[in-house]
Formats: structure tokens, C-alpha cells, sequence
């Protein structure tokens, strides 16, 4: 068997950076969530706020600890399976990964500690603080490792020095690679995408509540919440989306064009496709439905200026001369995964609109929770930002390719020289073991924790809080039978 | 000094301040089926549950500023040390999921699984570091293109696999000290008795490291005829390997827990010393070798990144500190526990 290295090693990055991927929007997302709720607590000093701020601390806590399970390897694995891409890029992309460690991880590790274990052990000021910084700190964490991964997209601040082993990126201006051309709209749309995948988390869970006719305060205020967090960012993605797409077209025209299948100059401007299957050796896109004019209209705000094609050498990076013997298409990203990744995450992009904006109005006139197959539909739509977040993840890398650093170094050269394709094959059945297991028992946790659900109420010092509290719940109960406030505590079965 | 020595320092610091801290919370999981029941084996899981994050990321660190100040040598060690490393962190993701998952079922079977994978992980990923460390010690082969040319067999001699098991012990030992602070009543007197019991094997190891390293590891003594003065470092370590157990005997566990902490505190400084200039020793040819200078990034970077260092750290201290000072004294089992 031929064991080709490079692209296992390519391999092994996708599975572990996919299965990581999962967590951390969702941290950033109920994160933020989390520091509204609570914010709410400290606010209205009303108590079910605060129930809500425990439970969902507690789902946090098993997000947080895949993340950081699974980080752990992302942290490594530059060197372990890409020893010739960490020498080529250590001095800039290392700087800013240490920062990210420095400034994000030890941030959020702390003042995790503080928001699962110190409800009983800080003041209440103290433990918003910590789930502030608990939500910060995961959005440093974002910033760093998008900086780190728009410099490979789009290179700035740097120069090269050495040749053959010795050749390398040295820094030059900080600023300028951390603001490199692309980072502050990925870092946007990664942001706005995590804030979805975590409305649309709590929405799911809540609706589940509501259909199963359990804590149904609390999944009320959570979902009411939830609601209008995730319609605000469906709408924000759509814009920002929209500007990166043309930032791409200007920083990586060769990609832009593999992720709308424009394969050539066509007169009159380039046409949009909804649909298709680009063909490579064809050159066109097969079974298409296509606006036409609309590529060159979203691109350039004018229907017939023409969009880069991919037979256009323009798309090469700039200064980039062709070696003897390559041709245009050896510099293409695989241009059907491109296409149908990218129209996957707009495509769900576009339904996150459809379903929240009419769910607010929904609940603005008060029947969306009589709805029940629209809740049936929030249950399950949570895997919609998840499979978003990763497709558009894996566009933004598959349409780099060839290049692991756009314009400086190839993917096909990065790969480490020490290790094997035995043992990149090793490492990969053994994380997938791993990784499959952690995820059914990861998933079986979950679930078990969401079925006992939130505390109720208990007997505790009296405040005055709880007191007018109580004092609601009574009324409530007296006046709707059947709908009990004091259900059992399931805490930790 | 330049800016690559006071990396290689503060690569140091950041390797200590692991030892340190995460040494403790691995001799936690060591120890931990030495626990009579369910309720002592959560007070242990406890008593490191708020921290043990935060301390694994004094080693995400390690990496990220190795990453950025010897570009060359991360991708070396990490490269070379493959196998060994997918082990390392396989061991680390156990352990994060084994506190994580092990008290939210009360099946047995459920807590038994999680109990093993958490002792084992530990240990493993302990014995690794040793076995890392080891290597470093006396060289591995390192071709003139930087790259690793041995296999993973080349890994496991005597020499690291000793030194594998010392960090065994020592941090058993440390993770000791540690619960003796945190534990009381029946579950504190067995700690103490483990104390005892930790820190013989670790004399034992100790002595059996330095015998070794002395008759037949060349390059760790090497510097210390360069170095003279960190002569002064043996000796200290010496006396404070000696205090660990008077302290003990007077009944302060703190200060135990304090002179172990500067016991390792030494030996991370000791083996950097045997280390310096090199950050990978070539066993092939010297002049293989890669230093602080050769695997270096540019000055420019080095010198941001001590920017960044210098903004980073006095905040890393005041979080740590704030949250050993929220999670001091006896562990209690409460709503909010593993």
C-alpha cells in the first residue's frame, strides 16, 4: 500500500480540526448568551434568571472541556504533522498562537474555574465578572487563531529571507499582520456564525422543554432570549458574508471563483448559480440555474463588469510566475467542493433568516410556543449552525489550496519529512476511534443533563429576590393547574 | 543578554510553572485509585477540578512559545517525537474527559472506566514527559536538514525511561503533598501515609537518575564546569529534597508542599542548564544541534513576543492567583462538584 503523507497528514488536520470545531463556536455562542442572562440576574436581581445562568454554566462546562480536549492537539499537531510548514512560518504564525495562549487561554481556563465551581464560593458581582471574562476570553481565543489563519489566506506584514532549507517568512510589522487583509471580516463572520450556532443551541433545548411541557418558564425566557440573538446575527451573516465575499475576490480570486463554479469570461457579466455541479474538465457548471449578471452585481455592484474567472491567469497570486509545465488549473482549488461547501453554508445561511425572522414575529403577536412543528423544527435545527460553521470553515481552507500559504508555500511541500505515512495512518485511526467514542458518550452526557434540566427552586437563605418570587410562583400555580412550578430538583440523579 | 537567552529563560519559566503546577494535579490522577471509595475518589477528583485547566495551559503555552521563539525545534522534537506525542495527547484528552464525564452517572462500571482512563492518563502523560525529557538529555539523532532520523524504538532507552519513572514518582509525590493540604479526617491520615511511601520511591528514582546521569549521560555535567556557580543549584535541591520530609514530620504540609515545589522548580532549572546552549542535542554530530540561535525566529519577532510577554504574564499571575486564593482550603463536595 502507498501511504502518501502529505495527504494524510491533510487528512488528519480535517478530522481534528472538524471534531474541534464543533466546540468552540458553541462556547462562544452560549457564552455570550450566558453573559446576557446573567447580566439579566444581576439587573433584576430576579432569581430565575439566575437558574437559568446555572443550568446553562453547566452545559457549558461539557462544551468547554471537549474544546479544550480537543485544542490541545490543534495546538501540536503544527508540529507534529507539518514540521516544514512550522520552520516556514514560526516566526509569525507561532507569535501569534503564543498570543493567543497567553492572552485567551489562561483567561478563560481561570475564570472557568470561578463560573461551574464558585456559585457558592464568590459574590454574585464576582461571578458575572468571571463569566465575562469566562466569554471574552473565548472571543481573544477567536481572534488570535483567525489572525493566525487569515495571515495563511492573506499574507502582510512580512518578508522572506534564506533560501532552500533556510528559507522562511520573517515578520516585519506586527499591526500589519495582525490587521492582514482579510482578518477583520473572517474574524467577523466566524464571530457572527459561533453567536447563531449558540441561539440556535439554547432555542433547541428550550423548545424540547416546551414540547415536553417541562420547565416551561425557563425555556420561555431562554428561547425569548435565544430568539431574537440568533435572528440579529442571521441577518448580520448575511452582510458580512456578502463583504467578505468581495474582499475574496480581490485577496483570492482563484477561490472566489471555485466557490461560484465561474469558470470563464462570459459577456454581459457573471452569472450566479443557486445550483450545479461544476465540472473541472467540462470547464462549465452542469444542471446550473443561474442569475445572470448577479455574480458581477454582488462582486462589483455593477451587472456586466466581468468577475475573474478561473481560466483567467489573474487568479494566480501576484508576482507568482508558473513553473515549465504547469498549467492554470494545476493553481485551482478542487472546484466542486468549493462550489457545494460554499452554497451549503449560504444555503443554510438563508434559512436561519427564514426560520427566526418569522419565528419573532411569531412571538412578538405571542403564539410562537403554540406552534409545535415549528418547535419540533427548532429541536433539530441546531445542526444547521454546526453544519454551517463547518462547511464554511472547510471552503475558506479547501479553496486555498494548492497553497497551505497563499502565494508563498504549497500544501504538497509543508508536510513533515521525519514522520511516515504508517504513522500519520496510526495517529488517524486512533483519533477517530477516539474522537467517536468521545462524541456518543460526549452526546450521551449531554443529553442526560438536558433531560434533568434546570434546578427549581429550593429552600435556600430567604432573600428578597426569591421572596417575590415565590410569592409569583404561588399565584401562578394557583392559577394554572396542571402547569406546577415546583417540579422535582433532578439534580444529579 | 539577548533576546534568545531570555527566551530560552522564559521557556524555562514557562516549563517550570507547568512542573510546578500541573505536577501536581497528574499526582493527583496517580494516585487517585489509591482511594478507598466513591466520595474520597470525587474529593481527590476535587480537589484539583477548578485548576487542572488552567494549569495544562502553562504547557499550551510552552508549545506556542516554543512554536514562535525555536520555530526549528518545535517542529523537530514535535516531528521526531511522533508517536510518543500522539500518545502524549491521547492521554491528556482522557484525562480532561475523564474528570469531565466520570461522577455524572452513578453506574459503577460508568466511574470504574472513567477511574482507570484518569489514573492511567495521568501516569502516562507523566512517564512521556520524563522520557521527553531524557532524550533531551542525552541527544537524539538529528541529521544535518534538522530532521529527525530514528524511529520510535531509538525513543525508549534506559536512560529516558528512568527518568520517565522519576517523574512518575516525583510527581506522585508533589500530587501527595498537595492533597494533604486539601483533604482531612480518615482520607488526610491515608494521604500522609502515601506522602511517606511517594517520596521514598522518588529518593529512590532520584538517586538512580543521578548515579546514571553522572557515570554515563556525558552532556549533563559538561556545563557545570562552565557554570560553576550552579553548583549552588545541586546543593539547594539537595537541601530541599532533604526538608520535604522534615517538613512532613513537624506536621506543615504547606511547607512541604512549598520545598517540593522548589525541588522541581530546580530540577526543571538543572536540566536547562545541562541543556544550554542547545534545545536538541544532535547524538549524530554536535554541530547538528539545535540552539538558541540556529532554530531561532528573527530578532524582530523575539522581541515582540517579549512585548507580549511582558503584557501577558503579570496578568496570567493575578488570574492564578485570584483562583488559588476563590478554591484555597478543604475540598467539599457540593452541587457544583465533579
Amino acid at each position: 500500500m502507498d501511504l502518501d503523507p502529505v495527504f494524510l497528514a491533510r487528512a488528519q488536520f480535517a478530522l481534528t480540526i472538524a471534531f474541534h470545531y464543533i466546540f468552540p463556536p458553541l462556547s462562544i455562542g452560549l457564552g455570550m448568551l450566558m453573559v446576557i442572562m446573567e447580566g439579566m440576574y444581576m439587573v433584576t436581581k430576579d432569581v430565575r434568571y439566575e437558574v437559568m445562568a446555572k443550568f446553562w454554566t453547566k452545559i457549558f462546562a461539557l462544551i468547554f472541556a471537549m474544546g479544550v480536549a480537543s485544542g490541545i492537539v490543534m495546538e501540536f499537531q503544527f508540529g507534529t504533522n507539518w514540521a516544514t510548514y512550522s520552520r516556514f512560518v514560526g516566526d509569525i504564525f507561532g507569535s501569534a498562537l503564543a498570543a493567543e495562549a497567553i492572552f485567551a487561554f489562561f483567561l478563560e481556563s481561570g475564570f472557568l474555574a470561578v463560573l461551574v465551581f464558585g456559585w457558592d464560593r464568590v459574590s454574585p458581582r464576582m461571578h458575572f465578572f468571571a463569566t465575562v471574562m469566562v466569554a471574552l476570553g473565548s472571543i481573544f481565543s477567536a481572534v488570535w487563531i483567525v489572525v493566525a489563519n487569515s495571515w495563511q489566506q492573506t499574507p502582510a506584514g512580512y518578508h522572506i529571507v534564506g533560501v532552500g532549507l533556510d528559507r522562511r517568512a520573517e515578520l516585519t510589522d506586527f499591526w500589519a499582520m495582525v490587521f492582514n487583509p482579510s482578518a477583520v471580516e473572517r474574524l467577523t463572520h466566524v464571530i457572527i456564525g459561533a453567536f447563531i450556532l449558540g441561539g440556535f443551541f439554547v432555542m433547541s433545548v428550550s423548545a424540547y422543554y416546551l414540547l415536553k411541557g417541562r420547565h416551561e418558564d425557563f425555556a420561555r425566557r431562554s428561547f425569548g432570549i435565544a430568539l431574537p440573538f440568533a435572528a440579529v446575527f442571521s441577518i448580520a451573516a448575511l452582510l458580512s458574508g456578502h463583504s467578505q465575499a468581495v474582499n475574496v475576490a480581490k485577496t483570492q480570486p482563484a477561490k472566489l471563483a471555485a466557490f461560484e463554479g465561474h469558470f470563464t469570461k462570459i459577456d454581459g457579466g457573471a452569472p450566479l448559480y443557486i445550483l450545479g455541479i461544476p465540472s473541472e474538465e467540462q470547464r462549465r457548471v452542469r444542471g446550473g440555474v443561474a442569475i445572470p449578471g448577479m455574480l458581477s452585481f454582488l462582486v462589483h455592484g455593477d451587472w456586466s463588469e466581468p468577475v475573474t474567472p478561473l481560466d483567467d491567469p489573474a487568479i494566480l497570486p501576484e508576482g507568482h510566475v508558473m513553473a515549465a509545465g504547469e498549467t492554470l488549473s494545476d493553481y485551482w482549488p478542487p472546484v466542486n467542493a468549493c462550489f457545494q461547501l460554499y452554497h451549503l453554508m449560504v444555503g443554510l445561511g438563508m434559512l436561519f433568516i427564514l426560520l427566526t425572522v418569522p419565528a419573532l414575529v411569531l412571538r412578538w403577536r405571542g403564539t410562537l410556543f403554540e406552534k409545535r412543528t415549528l418547535l419540533w423544527v427548532f429541536v433539530f435545527a441546531v445542526i444547521g449552525p454546526i453544519i454551517a460553521n463547518q462547511a464554511g470553515w472547510a471552503a475558506a481552507e479547501i479553496g486555498r489550496q494548492p497553497w497551505i500559504v497563499y502565494g508563498m508555500l504549497k500544501t504538497a511541500d509543508a508536510a513533515s519529512k521525519a514522520v511516515s505515512g504508517a504513522e500519520v495512518l496510526t495517529s488517524i485511526i486512533l483519533f477517530s476511534l477516539i474522537y467517536l467514542s468521545l462524541l456518543v458518550v460526549w452526546i450521551y452526557v449531554m443529553d442526560s443533563k438536558i433531560r434533568v434540566g434546570p434546578e427549581e427552586l429550593e429552600a435556600g437563605p430567604p432573600s428578597a429576590a426569591r421572596e417575590r418570587w415565590l410569592n409569583a410562583a404561588t399565584r401562578r400555580a394557583d392559577a394554572s393547574t396542571g402547569d406546577s412550578v415546583t417540579e422535582v430538583p433532578g439534580e444529579d440523579r | 543578554m539577548d533576546l534568545n537567552l531570555l527566551w530560552f529563560i522564559l521557556i524555562g519559566v514557562l516549563l517550570t510553572g507547568y512542573a510546578i503546577l500541573d505536577g501536581f494535579d497528574l499526582g493527583v490522577g496517580i494516585l487517585h485509585p489509591g482511594a478507598r471509595n466513591d466520595h474520597d475518589r470525587r474529593i481527590l477528583m476535587n480537589s484539583i477540578g477548578p485548576l487542572w485547566d488552567g494549569n495544562e495551559v502553562w504547557l499550551v503555552t510552552f508549545g506556542g512559545a516554543l512554536f514562535a521563539a525555536f520555530p526549528h525545534a518545535y517542529a523537530t522534537a514535535f516531528s521526531g517525537y511522533y508517536l510518543p506525542f500522539m500518545l502524549l495527547l491521547v492521554a491528556l484528552i482522557f484525562r480532561a474527559v475523564s474528570m469531565e464525564f466520570r461522577s455524572k452517572r452513578e453506574s459503577p462500571t460508568w466511574r470504574r472506566f472513567f477511574d482507570v482512563s484518569f489514573c492511567g492518563s495521568s501516569a502516562l502523560a507523566t512517564w512521556l514527559f520524563g522520557v521527553a525529557v531524557g532524550n533531551s538529555m542525552i541527544g537524539i539523532p538529528v541529521g544535518a536538514d534538522r530532521e529527525y532520523v530514528g524511529g520510535f524504538f531509538n525513543l525508549l532507552g534506559p536512560f529516558p525511561v528512568l527518568v520517565g519513572l522519576f517523574a512518575v514518582s516525583m510527581f506522585a509525590m508533589h500530587g501527595a503533598i498537595y492533597l494533604s493540604l486539601k483533604t482531612d479526617g480518615a482520607l488526610q491520615k491515608r494521604v500522609h501515609r502515601w506522602m511517606w511511601r511517594t517520596f521514598f520511591v522518588f529518593v529512590a528514582f532520584f538517586v538512580g537518575v543521578t548515579v546514571y546521569a553522572v557515570a554515563a549521560v556525558p552532556s549533563a555535567t559538561q556545563n557545570f564546569r562552565q557554570f560553576p556557580w550552579a553548583w549552588a543549584v545541586v546543593v539547594l535541591n539537595v537541601l530541599a529534597v532533604a526538608n520535604i520530609p522534615r517538613a512532613i514530620h513537624h506536621g506543615r504540609p504547606l511547607y512541604a508542599f512549598v520545598t517540593s515545589c522548589c525541588s522541581i522548580a530546580a530540577f526543571v532549572f538543572l536540566f536547562m542548564v545541562a541543556l544550554y546552549p542547545n534545545l536538541i542535542v544532535s547524538s549524530l554530530n554536535p554541530e547538528w544541534s539545535l540552539d538558541i540561535y540556529n532554530a531561532a525566529s528573527s530578532p524582530k519577532t523575539l522581541g515582540i513576543m517579549a512585548i507580549i510577554a511582558l503584557i501577558g504574564m503579570p496578568f496570567v499571575l493575578t488570574y492564578t492567583a485570584i483562583i488559588y486564593w476563590v478554591f484555597r482550603g478543604k475540598v467539599e463536595l457540593g452541587k457544583f462538584s465533579y
